[in-house]
């Protein structure tokens, strides 16, 4: 087994698979709070979840791996999303992304070796009058220019 | 208080009146001059815009340093501070109203409320610098009424976001709500509502622009031990953000919508299919279903009739396929969210196989205000064949960005120029986006085409759920389709093959122009395997997933010409095109560039014109944005 999750955690899924009666028909609910609970869904956790709904692992993960919204790999403290909606696009937020990358050496979807930041793009927070938009956590930075980002990532050293 | 009657909502009515009667009337008469305290107003509201893209500006923080010196000048209960969903108005946003007078403040921030306080609420003086200025003749304008970005805005699905308070039910009702409902359910058999709805015209506004009232219809006739009702509340088109609006300026409309469907088709349970990325919609929601379900109008025996009806709220995980009616359903139902051929409709099998009727947010907000002003009223609004309003997220490079409603009919120079404030910077206008990445790129001359589903068609774009981005010269249009096009490529769910391989076909031709490798050929390869792709793939997004690409190719063919023949981007976007090169009689070696340059690329010494290596810069602009001497060019 790839992950040996703590007893804790295990049992917290469990529950949260009881609460939705174990209705595979509430995988996606489930998942939504299975990975709030660590932040991403590791594998062994699936494998908890597909015990509990008496699925086979390969739907849990044919799911999770489906939305973008779930995740397999632990975020960083601070994670990074770079708005790439059209609205943002079109002024300029991939300039923004490179920029990140560079400065912080990884590419989007990974994390920095220390955990401190993770990069990934998302689309749209509909703020697209601040456009281009970059959120850290859940602050949301505005009107950003590829000058501005060594600044805002001074801000979290 | 539960209500059971007619009579119960209409007591309620005329207590919740008060409430709104300030902001109606204000409305109405906007005041040049400012109220204040000192002048003997005895009663003031100030109205916050609570949307997310306020929110993200701290317009929560604005709302808390209101009541905190409110509190300190002991006039809190004078004035009422009330958060609001969107104004529209998101370039000037964080938004702040005053009532009675209206005064329309812009680009407030917390630390300016001690001065609209002290100087606007007590002494009666308006803070003039927070006015907006109409950038035509630089006066200020307080009364949103006079700006040009409302006047020509026509607000049916939107009424309410902006005026009422929706996370208080009774401002809801003050306002006429739940009062078709009472009407459906006390007065009017199933069939008779949906007559009303086919009979105003209204079409679906998630894209498709399909009947309503026909597809209600569809579901009605179907036999089934349970129906369900379900609101598409996944908006995945990136830079629209409608959907997200109503639902957290007025998420009782769809509350009350969803319940006329539910017994017009004989469904007792409806679901909200919502975007798990949408927190505050989603607390709005369920806000709103909670005190629904308090006041009777949720659950069993509503108005004191057979008939029951509950909500629930199922989220998205963020595919933008789930958009698509068929993959919605099996996302519901806890699956991967991939599309399955139509026939059968989920008219006749959807939720769990059974009978499914799906619409969209805009789609429902509207339904409320056409049964209390009847079908006539709603078709005698827009074209032929198009009817009541279209709402629109107005992005890009546009001056005014924001969320607008305007008849369909309006031209695209009346949205662009007269409500958008036309093109950011002075720049040339050079195309529209509309349809998402679903929809094409309209250029100049379809200006003056009137907007509806069909002028859209025809012109090559499509409606879609109405993102509408601008873009000027500076854009380059093989790298918006290539943009769109990595979109679908991402989000396409891989069940069938012209759109899993084939739209990978696309943006790797759409590379190989962008980076200058491409041939002749392979512009026409684009366009036939577009069409093959539009033809031949499984649900809509697929269908629709080349018009980027085609709409570009037909309307700026030589753009892309230039791109394969001449190897050059004449907006210069495309990096691999370009070569960065330094004026020596511009220059003065200030060696800036030289110390940002995060590849070494820059030589030069101290107070001598530098220089380029074209073989070691990656083109990141970084020396152009630090010269203070614009000795930098691009070409």
């Amino acid at each position: 087994m790839a992950d040996n999750l703590p007893c804790n955690i295990i049992e917290q899924v469990q529950t949260i698979c009881d609460k939705h009666g174990n209705n595979p028909g509430e995988l996606i609910n489930i998942l939504h709070e299975a990975q709030h609970l660590m932040g991403y869904l590791p594998e062994e956790m699936q494998r908890v979840i597909a015990r509990k709904l008496n699925i086979p692992v390969s739907k849990v993960y044919g799911v999770v791996t489906f939305y973008t919204f779930f995740t397999m790999t632990p975020k960083g403290k601070y994670p990074i999303s770079v708005c790439m909606g059209t609205a943002c696009y079109v002024r300029g937020s991939e300039k923004l992304l490179e920029e990140f990358k560079r400065l912080l050496g990884i590419e989007v979807g990974e994390t920095t070796p220390d955990g401190k930041f993770s990069l990934d793009c998302l689309r749209c927070v509909g703020a697209c009058g601040l456009a281009p938009v970059v959120m850290i956590g859940e602050k949301v930075y505005g009107r950003l220019q590829p000058i501005d980002v060594k600044k805002i990532l001074d801000e979290f050293e | 208080m539960k209500i059971v009657s007619l009579n119960d909502l209409q007591q309620i009515k005329k207590k919740a009146e008060a409430l709104l009667s300030l902001r109606e009337a204000s409305d109405k008469e906007a005041q040049e001059q400012a109220c204040g305290l000192a002048s003997g107003t005895t009663h003031m509201q100030v109205l916050i815009c609570g949307g997310t893209g306020c929110k993200a500006s701290s317009s929560h923080l604005i709302a808390e340093n209101f009541n905190k010196l409110l509190q300190k000048y002991e006039i809190s209960d004078k004035i009422d501070v009330i958060t609001t969903g969107c104004f529209g108005f998101c370039e000037k946003g964080p938004i702040v109203k005053i009532i009675p007078d209206n005064t329309f403040y812009t680009q407030v921030t917390p630390d300016d409320v001690e001065e609209i306080v002290s100087k606007h609420i007590i002494s009666g003086n308006k803070v003039e610098r927070l006015l907006y200025v109409d950038p035509k003749n630089g006066q200020h304008v307080s009364d949103s009424k006079h700006m040009d970005f409302y006047r020509k805005q026509m607000r049916i699905a939107l009424r309410n976001c902006g005026t009422i308070d929706p996370e208080n039910i009774e401002e809801y009702i003050a306002r006429d709500g739940y009062m078709a409902l009472a009407d459906c359910l006390l007065h009017k058999k199933p069939m008779e509502v949906i007559d009303l709805i086919k009979k105003s015209g209204l079409r679906g506004r998630g894209g498709g622009g399909f009947p309503t009232g026909l597809k209600w219809e569809f579901a009605h006739k179907q036999e089934s031990d349970i129906k369900y009702v379900v609101c598409n509340a996944d908006e995945g088109d990136p830079g629209a953000f409608m959907d997200r609006s109503i639902m957290e300026g007025d998420p009782h409309s769809i509350v009350e919508a969803m319940t006329v469907c539910g017994y017009s088709i004989g469904a007792p349970k409806g679901l909200v299919y919502i975007r798990a990325e949408y927190p505050l919609a989603i607390q709005r929601l369920r806000i709103a279903i909670k005190q629904a379900r308090e006041y009777g109008l949720l659950g069993e025996r509503i108005f004191g009739t057979d008939f029951s009806f509950d909500i629930e709220i199922r989220y998205g995980a963020g595919a933008f396929v789930c958009g698509e009616e068929t993959a919605l359903i099996h996302s519901m139902e806890g699956k991967r969210g991939e599309p399955t051929l139509k026939p059968p409709f989920p008219a006749e099998s959807g939720y769990l196989g059974k009978p499914t009727n799906v619409n969209n947010v805009e789609t429902f907000a509207n339904i409320p205000i056409i049964l209390t002003k009847g079908p006539e009223w709603f078709a005698s609004i827009g074209t032929e064949k198009s009817k009541g309003t279209k709402v629109f997220a107005l992005a890009g490079k546009i001056n005014n960005v924001g969320l607008i409603e305007v008849p369909m009919g309006t031209t695209l120079r009346e949205v662009i120029y007269d409500i958008g404030g036309g093109i950011k910077n002075g720049k040339k206008f050079k195309a529209v986006q509309t349809g998402g990445p679903s929809g094409g790129c309209l250029t100049e001359k379809h200006l003056d085409t009137p907007i509806d589903f069909d002028n859209l068609l025809a012109a090559g774009s499509m409606m879609g759920s109405g993102g509408m981005i601008v873009m000027d010269e500076d854009d380059c249009m093989v790298s918006v389709a290539r943009f769109y096009l990595d979109f679908t490529v991402e989000e396409s769910c891989g069940k069938c093959t012209p759109c899993r391989i084939g739209n990978k076909r696309l943006l790797e031709l759409l590379n190989k122009i962008t980076e200058g490798k491409a041939t002749e050929k392979d512009l026409e390869t684009l366009s036939t395997l577009g069409k093959v792709i539009k033809d031949t793939a499984l649900c809509g997004l697929g269908q629709t997933s080349p018009n980027p690409v085609l709409s570009t190719l037909d309307n700026f063919y030589e753009e892309y010409a230039e791109h394969v023949r001449d190897h050059k981007c004449r907006a210069k976007q495309c990096k691999a095109l370009l070569t960065y090169s330094i004026n020596p009689d511009l220059c003065i070696g200030c060696h800036l560039c030289f110390k940002h340059c995060p590849a070494n690329a820059i030589a030069g010494d101290i107070r001598k014109p530098h220089s380029i290596n074209p073989d070691l810069c990656i083109k990141c602009g970084m020396c152009m944005a630090r010269c203070k001497f614009k000795a930098i060019s691009v070409c």
